[in-house]
């Protein structure tokens, strides 16, 4: 029964986490909370449908498809809609966020209708496997494994490669970093890329996980992955994992004890705890003031 | 090598830099010196691109560099050390000197200049590994020029290197100024020291509220009775 649902745990909050390293890179660098973050995963999780579905892809290539898509529209939506007020207050950058979302989810209910749509049952033949007495199943197996070659991935890319460097650099000290020579114009849409490359696979695994694909999916993932991001401290990638595993796993158990009717407050309810001891979050750093 | 013209810069209403001129030739030290809030950094941001003037012309070597991004500015060989250090407090001595290496084609060419930084600054070899927010102020300001020098810039722009060091470390510092140029560097040298600046430079300008009120010879300078009034605290 633990084990069970701490696979489950993983298995969701591993999702959570995808998202929310998109919320945190970008606040990261440049201390935007992305709202149409929600709708890129959205829009992730249709993309993978419609390459199953229509185009009967695998799994793994409606994945890398989704991604592709993503990556273009996330640095596409920071060049119309974030670039052009980069100097401006953030409260305009986000207003100019809040804009893209309703835009997208209300794109994505002309075009897909209002009813959630479920990935065909051959897209990933699910078999449940018995350890001890806990159900594990093959699609909970591959969540887990795709988001850990995801984020290992991103860690890599983060910490060794001359990109990732001045992603870091960018998002310590924006100026200095263009003083060095870095295309900090690059290295923001190259942020944003990551980040939405991540969403989409996320919204792949959650339409998966949930069979349902809608519209709407994005604002209440959205919402949960910002508040894991907010949780492992804002801005700080390995925050954002764990954020990410932590509202899971608790989500699950809150559910499993029989608090079910609250499944979407436990989120918030642990934020604000953890918020009200750790105003920078778990692994959070004091907050810089940015440029 | 270097050439303002007419510079003026404003950030928003405020009036920075008003009809600036100056020039850096091959070689020199050309010192900069002026009051808190005179607008000295502003003249380095502006050379750097991190800060869009409202008119004039800042020439490099014959091209225009007047609206050139600060990224493309590092590449033509002009790079500045800013003011307060700015190091990558969290990243790694030596991660701080990669990015300083950024501009770099090869991995052997950014070995080559960690090895000279750590050749000018010892200290900072002994701290390869360290975040570069547990470095001292002093070691802070070296990584700060060792970085710079990573990308074997022609003109290297100095913004107070000595600000908040120990009378000790500010020789050194200098020192070292004089060493960097001597190896055939260019400097421009942005200083509130300004008895320390001029002993070391070639040419000096003044600066009053956003504009040149004198320039001439270093030497001069520092025996000319008004600068040693307002300047040399005399
Ligand atoms: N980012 C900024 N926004 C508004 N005003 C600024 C900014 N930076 C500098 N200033 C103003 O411009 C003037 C020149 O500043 P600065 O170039 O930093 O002078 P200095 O380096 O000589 O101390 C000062 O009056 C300062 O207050
Ligand atoms: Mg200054």
């Amino acid at each position: 029964m633990f084990l069970q649902q701490l696979i489950n745990g993983i298995a969701l909050g591993s999702t959570y986490a995808l998202i929310a390293l998109g919320y945190t890179m970008v606040y990261g660098i440049i201390a935007l909370i992305n709202f149409a973050h929600g709708e890129i995963f959205m829009a992730g999780a249709f993309v993978g449908l419609l390459m199953v579905g229509v185009f009967k892809l695998n799994i793994f290539l409606a994945m890398a498809c989704a991604m592709i898509f993503c990556m273009i529209m996330g640095v596409v939506i920071e060049f119309i809609a974030y670039r052009p007020l980069r100097k401006s207050s953030r409260l305009s950058a986000f207003i100019s966020a809040i804009g893209v979302s309703t835009f997208l989810s209300s794109l994505a209910l002309m075009v897909f209708g209002a009813n959630a749509k479920g990935f065909p049952d051959q897209a990933f033949p699910s078999q449940q496997i018995s350890i001890g007495d806990a159900d594990i199943s093959t699609l909970q197996l591959l969540i887990i494994g795709v988001s850990a070659v995801l984020m290992i991935s991103l860690e890599f890319i983060v910490q060794k490669t001359k990109v990732g460097k001045a992603m870091r650099a960018t998002s310590e000290d924006y100026n200095t970093a263009a003083l060095m020579g870095v295309n900090v114009n690059f290295v923001i849409s190259f942020t944003f890329a990551l980040g939405s490359a991540l969403a989409a696979a996320g919204g792949v695994l959650v339409g998966m996980l949930f069979n349902a694909v809608s519209f709407n999916m994005g604002l209440m993932a959205g919402l949960k992955a910002f508040a894991a991001a907010v949780l492992g401290g804002i801005g700080s990638i390995p925050g954002a994992m764990l954020g990410g595993l932590l509202l899971g796993v608790t989500e699950v158990f809150g559910v499993a004890i029989g608090y079910s009717s609250y499944r979407d407050a436990i989120a918030f309810a642990i934020l604000v705890l953890v918020l009200l001891v750790r105003p920078t979050g778990l692994l959070g750093r004091k907050i810089l003031k940015k440029v | 090598m270097l050439s303002v013209e007419n510079l003026s810069v404003n950030y928003g209403a405020i009036r920075a830099l008003h009809d600036v001129s100056c020039r850096v030739e091959q070689g020199e030290i050309v010192a900069l010196i002026g009051a808190n809030g005179a607008g000295k950094t502003t003249i380095l941001n502006t050379i750097s691109g991190i800060v869009p003037s409202m008119g004039g012309v800042i020439a490099f070597e014959g091209t225009e560099i007047t609206r050139m991004a600060p990224h493309l500015i590092v590449r033509k060989g002009i790079c500045q050390v800013p003011e307060g250090r700015r190091v990558f407090a969290r990243m790694s001595v030596q991660e701080n000197l990669e990015m300083g290496g950024f501009i770099l084609s090869s991995k052997q060419e950014v070995a080559q200049g960690i090895e000279r930084a750590f050749t000018l600054f010892p200290r900072l070899a002994e701290r390869r590994k360290q975040p570069a927010r547990t470095l001292s102020g002093g070691e802070q300001q070296m990584l700060a020029m060792g970085r710079a020098l990573m990308s074997n810039p022609r003109l290297l722009l100095l913004d107070e290197p000595s600000m908040g060091l120990a009378p000790m470390l500010v020789e050194k510092i200098f020192e070292i100024v004089v060493e960097i140029n001597k190896s055939g560097t260019t400097i421009m040298l942005v200083e509130q020291n300004a008895s320390m600046a001029l002993s070391i430079a070639h040419r000096a300008y003044v600066l009053e509220t956003g504009e040149v009120v004198l320039s001439g010879d270093a030497g001069e300078l520092a025996r000319n009775p008004e600068v040693r009034k307002a300047y040399l605290g005399e």
